[in-house]
């Protein structure tokens, strides 16, 4: 450690160059700055794509501070929750706006989210070296929902208490320990006082903390290795005499004049939703949900807030006759490992096994326990992705032209489970379901192959970048 | 039908029509477990083991625990019998979940091939007059 040695400034230098240089003699407040935005020199080819992350940290701030305002006036009771959050609506001054802030924010995030994945996905954001930055964003997004699940029971209405019920009654489906299980997690034989309490608890405290530390670590990691670009190339490969990469600039000025031009457009489009359409047709906010928790009665339509339904399709679609279709898939799948993939005899063997004990138990367990299994797993899969991924170019710009197909057909796969998520189920939703769900994961297992396959596009050596 | 609440939870007291009791036995080989063998959340009670899923004194009356076996819906009832959006065009009458679209019959059987593995529980009951039910306690005490 270097001793500690005091900035000189002139006398006459003005007040607040002294206070900085007072500060940063103890604090690196300006390295601090430096290293995570004024001097983060960042590709100079980002596009529209890349807008999404500032506006992500700008939603979770909005969320913090109206969550905070909102707290101040809701109580966690199971008598009292429902009127309290009308009282915010009605008689808080200002509360309509801060709540419907707040219940939008939410579905905002989730958009934000989803395309900030997307572009990950057609940029490759998440090859070597960005595996980590793509894992603590992944925690993020479980976190996310964890904490939409947690926070949507607490208006206490009719959608609250039985989506509540369902993802706690998911538990149940584990083996031997599902019941003890969600009767631990509900804190009750029913959802009740005590299983409000404890959602609450986590929804205001336990998850945003969890949830603050993570983005701090995606931002660290980040800012560690740089940011990919829409080219997928490396910019720190080539560096200018400055010791900056030649396709950099720094984010201060730049990037801040193009984030603020982001976050106006979206300001704009989010006061829209907030002012004329908070619940947005039943998909913001279900209609059900104005009435109150009536543990005697299930509304004859109930479906996860839009952000849940693609998975919410995958757990529908795992029924006892798909059963069939998946143990012909995972045999397939070991086949298909047995035959083209070059990994070692033992992890061949390992992976026989494994795939020998699930197809076993998916004749003695049932599709319900399953249904979970595919449940939890459509979203832990998207954790995979950079060990999946074997294509030599990063960027889909590079990639063979029916790549581009490959990517179109996951996307509409998704869409359309998220969209059948939404419908009561009928024989044929059903059908359209299996098949989706069995695209959504074959985009992902069959990914180490035909992420390979096709003739790729030679990369540049410099982003490709028109000055405007 | 009847909701009352026990434990929570809610419990079904339907009176059904000689109609809806003829309907019963047409559905035991499109049920999953037409003798109900497999448990859910309570023991099945001796005298509810048959057809009609009901005590001895009243088989009209069908008494359930209207939670769904798989994940803790209530259904709704659908007795209108004939083909009607989500349901089979053969549909006899009985009880649809509208979280995962799971199928009962009127004996709260649940249909083969649906997300629900297990037929809704008949809670332990007695009649006490011919118009007053206990629920949650039988001649062998107190469930």
């Amino acid at each position: 450690m270097a001793a500690f040695k005091e900035t000189k400034l002139p006398a006459d230098a003005p007040a607040a160059d002294k206070a900085l240089g007072w500060i940063d003699d103890r604090f690196p407040l300006s390295k601090l700055w430096n290293d995570q935005w004024g001097k983060y020199y960042a590709p100079k080819n980002f596009n529209f794509w890349y807008i999404f992350g500032s506006l992500a940290m700008l939603v979770l701030v909005l969320q913090i501070v109206t969550g905070i305002f909102l707290t101040m006036h809701y109580k966690p009771d199971a008598g009292m929750a429902f009127g309290s959050v009308e009282y915010i609506m009605r008689e808080v001054p200002w509360g309509w706006l801060v709540r419907y802030m707040h219940s939008t924010g939410a579905s905002a995030f989730f958009i934000i989210v989803y395309l900030h994945m997307t572009r990950g996905l057609l940029y490759g954001s998440y090859r070597k070296p960005r595996e980590l930055i793509w894992l603590f964003g992944f925690a993020i997004f479980l976190c996310l929902m964890a904490e939409a699940f947690f926070g949507y029971l607490l208006p206490w209405g009719q959608m609250s208490y039985w989506g509540a019920q369902v993802i706690v009654n998911l538990f149940g489906a584990i083996p031997f320990v599902g019941d003890t299980l969600s009767l631990w997690i509900r804190g009750d034989y029913v959802v009740s006082d005590a299983t409000l309490n404890r959602f609450f608890a986590f929804h205001v405290i336990a998850i945003p903390l969890v949830l603050l530390g993570l983005v701090a670590a995606h931002l660290i990691a980040l800012h560690e290795v740089g940011s990919s670009n829409p080219d997928g190339i490396e910019v720190k490969d080539n560096l200018g005499p400055d010791g900056h990469p030649v396709d950099s600039i720094p984010s201060h000025p730049y990037y801040t004049v193009h984030d603020l031009f982001g976050v106006s457009v979206f300001l704009v489009i989010f006061s829209a939703v907030v002012f004329f359409a908070p619940e947005m047709g039943g998909y913001f906010l279900e209609y059900n949900n104005f009435i109150p928790a009536d543990s005697l009665k299930t509304p004859s339509h109930i479906a996860p807030t839009w952000y849940f339904t693609p998975f919410y399709s995958v757990l529908r679609a795992t029924t006892a006759d798909f059963m069939y279709v998946l143990m012909a898939a995972v045999a397939g799948y070991v086949v298909f490992i047995w035959l083209k993939s070059r990994l070692a005899f033992k992890t061949k063997a390992i992976i026989a096994v494994v795939a020998l004990l699930m197809i076993v138990g998916m004749q003695i367990l049932e599709a319900k326990f399953w249904g979970v299994v595919l449940f939890g797993s459509s979203v832990m899969i998207l954790a995979g992705l950079p060990w999946l991924d074997h294509s030599p170019v990063k960027s889909i710009r590079y990639r063979p032209d029916w790549h581009k197909y490959v990517y179109l057909v996951f996307g509409l796969s998704f869409v359309t489970l998220g969209y059948l998520g939404t419908q009561l189920p009928t024989p044929a939703f059903t059908m359209v379901s299996q098949l989706c769900t069995l695209l959504y994961f074959s985009f992902f297992l069959l990914m180490p192959w035909w992420s390979t396959m096709g003739s790729f596009k030679p990369v540049p050596n410099r982003v490709t970048f028109h000055p405007h | 039908m009847k909701v009352v609440e026990w434990r929570g939870k809610p419990v079904w007291i339907l009176r059904r029509t000689p109609d809806m009791l003829a309907s019963l036995p047409k559905n035991d080989d499109k049920v999953a477990d037409p003798h109900s063998d497999k448990v859910y959340q309570l023991p099945m009670p001796e005298y509810c083991k048959n057809e009609t899923r009901s005590r001895a004194e009243h088989k009209e009356v069908l008494v359930v625990v209207g939670i769904c076996s798989h994940l803790g819906c209530s259904p709704s009832s659908r007795f209108a019998p004939g083909a009607q959006p989500n349901l089979p065009d053969d549909w006899t009458g009985g009880f649809l979940c509208p979280c995962h679209g799971s199928t009962f019959d009127l004996a709260a059987r649940v249909y083969k091939n649906k997300p629900a593995p297990s037929n809704l529980d008949v809670p332990p009951y007695m009649y006490l007059s011919d118009t007053r039910i206990v629920i949650g306690k039988d001649e062998k005490g107190d469930a």
